[in-house]
């Protein structure tokens, strides 16, 4: 079939849009790859020379490597936290008809509307009144809640695929609540208990508003200590420790994507 | 109490612990934040509206929120005209491409925040990519200030926030039904005529929800506004830390944070309930 002319120019269009759209997702990473083995002294690009004077360098960072082990710590208790009662929550709200289970189910989920900087705010406010010291624990406290939206969604959505008819013949054949729960429910939504925790992990380690807030002088967290560098100086060892967050994320998402399919997860969402 | 309503609330039980933790570190706080807006001086002296006074009679303050609303908007446009014929080609392609544009979009939104907004101050610096490409192909006479501009911030949102739009796009226009197009092809309509009366209408409920994910993400996005952005531009989440942290004064700064909170869940919802009403399908918001 003959294609008018109108219809090459529409596929010229969209074909253009369409890599520069692709080449504008995919360079920023690149680059960040390629910037962090510069040999420079600066974020010339592309670099004069090639090293890996910079990973050496964060190896040697106390300052970074601190705040990076903080935030993994944060983001490890905020993700169990936010996964075992929004994991509990979410199989009691999936089923539920009354009417309480759909207004606790919106405001789960309300972290997920508000500006976390609204909700970091205000929690420390409330600390302030009741004389609470800011700590790792009240960091860790913060995270869980704005951590609970992608538990719930994620885990709520593969409870509804999950075939009742399962739970109620392994009852009735005998087999405990608990027994039932360990071996039919537990094993049926692991997929989406798998990829909520890796979501709600980047979600924690990633935070910035709600960490402004609520680290004290002590716990300072990763993403905060190189805002802070960025803001002063443009510093190197910053390419450095984004290309290992890449690597080590790409190296999660490869995990999580054998345990659980957690881009199918994603996706859907 | 019927034996049906004991198992329905015995049911709810695994959800109480949750349920407490939200009233204690989720309502309470929302309760306090209003409670303290609504102090006169930041030493919680008298009762009154005045801090949405010094607000709404400050023009700067209004300019802010003006600013960030706008900026919410403008980078949700840009992003709904890239993420379409990302979209199209998505679903006109075999396995093979369709996995590597699922890729390409999960990549940012996996980058933690600050590396993605880092990568923007790497590419739009004086010394950086777009620069040295525009001096030496010599379309350039003198490197260009991008970073610290209202565009660079613009256009590194657009890529930050690309995939929330792309997302849902793609999603409903797999549930497109292709008979329609096919009917349409069939009839001798051109594929541009056949994009704006058949799939442009019926993809609108993905395009909204995008909009309202994408809209929301840019007008809250502190680390970008603040990084690329820079200090010359001032937005309501960075007005909002100053407030608080720089100058201390709780009062003042919450009510910014309500009266932001307030104008983009209002738009979202106002988007939302407009967008339900006028489009088949939304189930945006």
């Amino acid at each position: 079939m003959q294609r008018s002319l109108i219809d090459r120019v529409y596929s010229g269009i969209i074909g253009a849009i369409t890599g520069f759209g692709m080449l504008l997702l995919l360079a920023p990473t690149l680059v960040v790859l390629i910037i962090s083995f510069t040999g420079g002294i600066t974020l010339k690009f592309p670099p004069p020379s090639w090293s890996l004077r910079w990973y050496v360098e964060l190896l040697q960072s106390q300052d970074i490597i601190e705040p990076a082990l903080t935030s993994l710590k944060v983001a490890a208790a905020a993700t169990i936290l936010s996964a075992l009662l929004g994991g509990a929550a979410a199989l009691g709200l999936a089923r539920s008809r009354l009417k309480i289970a759909r207004v606790l189910d919106a405001l789960f989920m309300s972290p997920m509307v508000l500006p976390a900087m609204a909700f970091g705010l205000s929690l420390l406010l409330v600390f302030n009144l009741l004389g609470v010291r800011l700590s790792a624990a009240t960091l860790v406290l913060g995270h869980t809640i704005i951590c609970v939206p992608f538990v719930i969604r994620m885990v709520s959505a593969s409870v509804q695929q999950l075939n009742p008819v399962l739970i109620t013949c392994s009852l009735s054949l005998g087999a405990s609540r608990w027994y039932t729960f360990r071996r039919i429910t537990l094993p049926l939504i692991r997929r989406g208990m798998v990829a909520s925790c890796f979501v709600a992990f980047l979600t924690s380690f990633d935070n910035v508003p709600v960490s402004l807030f609520l680290a004290d002088a002590r716990t300072e967290v990763l993403p905060i200590k190189l805002w802070a560098i960025l803001e002063g100086s443009l510093d190197v060892r910053v390419a450095a420790v984004s290309g290992v967050i890449v690597l080590l994320t790409l190296a999660g998402l490869v995990c999580a994507e054998i345990f659980g399919g957690v881009s199918r997860q994603i996706g859907s969402r | 109490m019927t034996p049906a309503s004991t198992t329905a609330s015995r049911q709810m039980l695994p959800v109480i612990p949750l349920a407490a933790l939200f009233l204690a570190a989720f309502v309470l706080p929302l309760i306090a934040l209003v409670a303290i807006s609504l102090f006169r001086t930041p030493q919680f002296a008298e009762l009154s509206l005045a801090q949405y006074l010094r607000f709404f009679s400050d023009p700067f303050s209004i300019k802010v929120l003006t600013d960030t609303v706008w900026l919410g908007t403008e980078v949700a446009l840009a992003t709904l005209i890239l993420a379409y014929p990302l979209a199209l080609v998505y679903a006109a392609s075999g396995q093979l491409m369709r996995t590597l544009i699922t890729f390409l979009i999960m990549l940012p939104l996996l980058t933690s925040t600050v590396v993605r907004t880092f990568a923007w101050i790497v590419l739009l610096g004086r010394d950086g990519i777009i620069n040295t490409t525009m001096l030496s192909l010599g379309l350039w006479q003198t490197p260009a200030r991008l970073l610290y501009t209202w565009e660079g911030m613009v256009l590194a949102l657009t890529q930050i926030q690309l995939p929330l739009m792309a997302l849902p796009v793609i999603n409903s226009l797999l549930r497109l039904d292709g008979n329609l197009t096919r009917a349409a092809e069939g009839l001798g309509a051109s594929r541009a005529r056949i994009f704006i009366t058949i799939i442009l209408p019926l993809t609108l409920p993905g395009a909204i929800a995008g909009w309202l994910l994408v809209f929301a993400a840019a007008a809250t996005a502190f680390i970008t506004q603040t990084l690329v952005g820079g200090g010359r531009i001032i937005l309501m989440p960075s007005y909002i830390y100053q407030q608080a942290v720089g100058v201390q004064d709780w009062p003042f700064s919450a009510a910014l944070s309500l009266i932001f909170t307030l104008a983009v869940t209002g738009i979202v919802f106002a988007v939302g309930a407009l967008s339900r009403r006028y489009v088949r399908g939304v189930d945006a918001a």
